[in-house]
């Protein structure tokens, strides 16, 4: 569909069966209301304090299961310690943080280990590893943690690079990519594993709009294939309602609206609309 | 006033207090990652030709230079009390039991301990431990285990070649410029140096090697604020590994002699 500007060419979505562009949304699968499913992920009310600053306030939140969540707020409100909280990155003070009912705090080291193949996560830096090529990135983790056979291994990372249209880049390393071909390489890295999860922290940060489109379209269409459950960080407000069927929005460290994108779009909390709008005008003063 | 000034003393005491159980914790479980399988011999022979291997030249010229300085020095200093002869046995000992472990730990600190500790931070600010974490890999078995384990294997060589480098650079200044006789510096010096003098050498090394990779690797492990958290981190590894050997050198010896 798009061809990249970045340096290679990006064969991002196959054209539909009916000639036309293939319509990546994620809006057809029903809504979340915490009725019909179970939640994969809960935080009940969860506290961190970082440097003597409350940074997580009783946080209590439910990820659902198969769909594409977004955690939405400003700078600084806690979202991106919310994510390491999820994967046990970082330890609550207070509250729990449940994977399917476990309290991922609870665990052993080697259980926790354990978990975290359940999960994939794309750092907002893409946070390769500089001494590896890209095809090295990729397979690391299933060199690390599977006895598959090279030759398979080959075949999945390469199978997977096509995937994100970078099958002509796997010698780069990673100081010779782009930024958008950054995040490729490392959604393709968050899903070489199969995980059930896959938690962004703000994926399309800093990239321009076709750029930022194309990782999009990429994650949605990772979605449709596998049917993940995905978290994402993002400040690209209001597009994001396009790309999500759940939404948070957190606001110094607490939860302050949490509902479907139409919901969210609609809301009539002071603060979600000067949000969604980004009015300068509002309960939040910068200036 | 004196309540703040006791306030800040307390404060200062558990902030050191809790750095140093950090770093205690740290050695922990450094160590039991390291003693516990499975080894991951690739990554460490990496570590042993990045630590060892690459360090051989600085640790051959620097040790080349110090026998033979030790060389003029004594020769000249002996010379006032008619013990030309001892010159060998003079600057073998002072190699073997003092000047080897302790230069050549100071050379590998310089050399590869700011690198390690570069590495390790630029790999933390750019969350890659992190990411490695969240892969289900244990940071500490796969980055600090296989650095600690080729900094033991490669400081004690690194001192074996400094201390012959630095005996046969001192037999280079003393018999063939100063003309000390070859047979009487040899003799001499296999006369005096025994076994335990180059074992004390050796368990000296271990001990460098032990505190300079535990220093470095904790030092970039906890690196935060950027690229000049990087910087700062490095000098910190650079500066606190040195000062450790030397005062780990003195209560050493005041042990093994």
């Amino acid at each position: 569909m798009q061809a990249g500007n970045d340096g290679t060419q990006a064969k991002l979505d196959p054209p539909a069966p009916n000639g036309k562009d293939w319509v990546c949304k994620p809006c057809s699968v029903e809504p979340y209301t915490g009725e019909k499913r179970e939640p994969v992920l809960r935080l009940i009310d969860v506290e961190k304090t970082l440097d003597g600053k409350k940074v997580l306030d009783g946080v209590t939140l439910e990820i659902p299961r198969s769909q594409i969540t977004a955690i939405i707020g400003l700078s600084g409100a806690g979202k991106s310690l919310l994510l390491k909280h999820m994967i046990g990155l970082m330890k609550p003070d207070r509250g729990l943080v449940l994977l399917d009912g476990v309290d991922i705090n609870r665990l052993s080291r080697e259980g926790l280990y354990e978990a975290r193949k359940r999960f994939g996560m794309l750092f907002q830096t893409g946070a390769l590893f500089d001494s590896l090529t890209v095809f090295e990135n990729v397979a690391f983790p299933l060199r690390e943690k599977t006895d598959m056979p090279e030759r398979e291994l080959r075949e999945k990372v390469r199978r997977i690079l096509r995937h994100v249209g970078l099958e002509n880049a796997e010698e780069k390393f990673p100081d010779e990519l782009s930024g958008g071909m950054v995040r490729r390489v490392a959604l393709a890295r968050a899903v070489v594993m199969d995980p059930e999860i896959i938690l962004f922290d703000e994926p399309t940060t800093g990239l321009d709009p076709i750029i930022r489109n194309s990782i999009l379209h990429l994650i949605c269409r990772t979605y449709h294939e596998h049917h993940f459950t995905m978290v994402m960080i993002s400040h690209d407000l209001p597009d994001i309602f396009q790309w999500c069927q759940h939404v948070v929005v957190v606001h110094d460290g607490k939860v302050v609206e949490v509902g479907t994108p139409g919901e969210i779009r609609n809301s009539v909390d002071p603060f979600v609309r000067q949000l969604v709008d980004g009015d300068i005008a509002g309960p939040v003063q910068l200036m | 006033m004196i309540l703040s000034m006791a306030e800040a003393l307390g404060s200062r005491a558990i902030l050191a207090t809790r750095s140093l159980g950090k770093m205690g914790m740290f050695l922990g479980a450094s160590l039991s990652r390291a003693a516990v399988p499975p080894y991951r011999v690739r990554n460490i022979l990496k570590q042993v030709h990045f630590i060892g291997v690459k360090s051989v030249s600085v640790i051959v010229l620097t040790a080349a230079f110090t026998g033979m300085v030790l060389a003029l020095q004594g020769f000249y200093t002996l010379r006032k009390f008619g013990s030309e002869g001892l010159l060998g046995s003079a600057v073998a000992l002072s190699l073997v039991r003092e000047l080897g472990p302790v230069l050549s730990a100071l050379m590998v600190t310089g050399r590869a301990g700011s690198a390690l500790t570069a590495e390790i931070g630029i790999m933390r600010i750019g969350e890659q431990i992190d990411s490695l974490e969240t892969m289900g890999i244990d940071p500490i078995r796969f980055l600090v285990a296989p650095r600690l384990l080729a900094f033991l294997l490669s400081v004690p060589l690194l001192t074996a070649i400094f201390d012959v480098v630095g005996i046969y650079g001192g037999y280079l200044v003393g018999v063939k410029l100063l003309g000390v006789n070859a047979g009487v510096y040899l003799g001499q010096m296999e006369a005096s140096v025994e076994l335990v003098d180059v074992t004390n050498g050796i368990w000296k090394s271990l001990a460098f090697a032990l505190l300079i990779a535990w220093v470095c690797t904790f030092k970039g492990y906890f690196t935060r604020h950027g690229a000049e958290g990087v910087s700062h981190a490095t000098t910190s590894a650079v500066v606190v590994s040195s000062v450790l050997v030397l005062i780990c050198d003195y209560f050493l010896t005041s042990v093994l002699l």
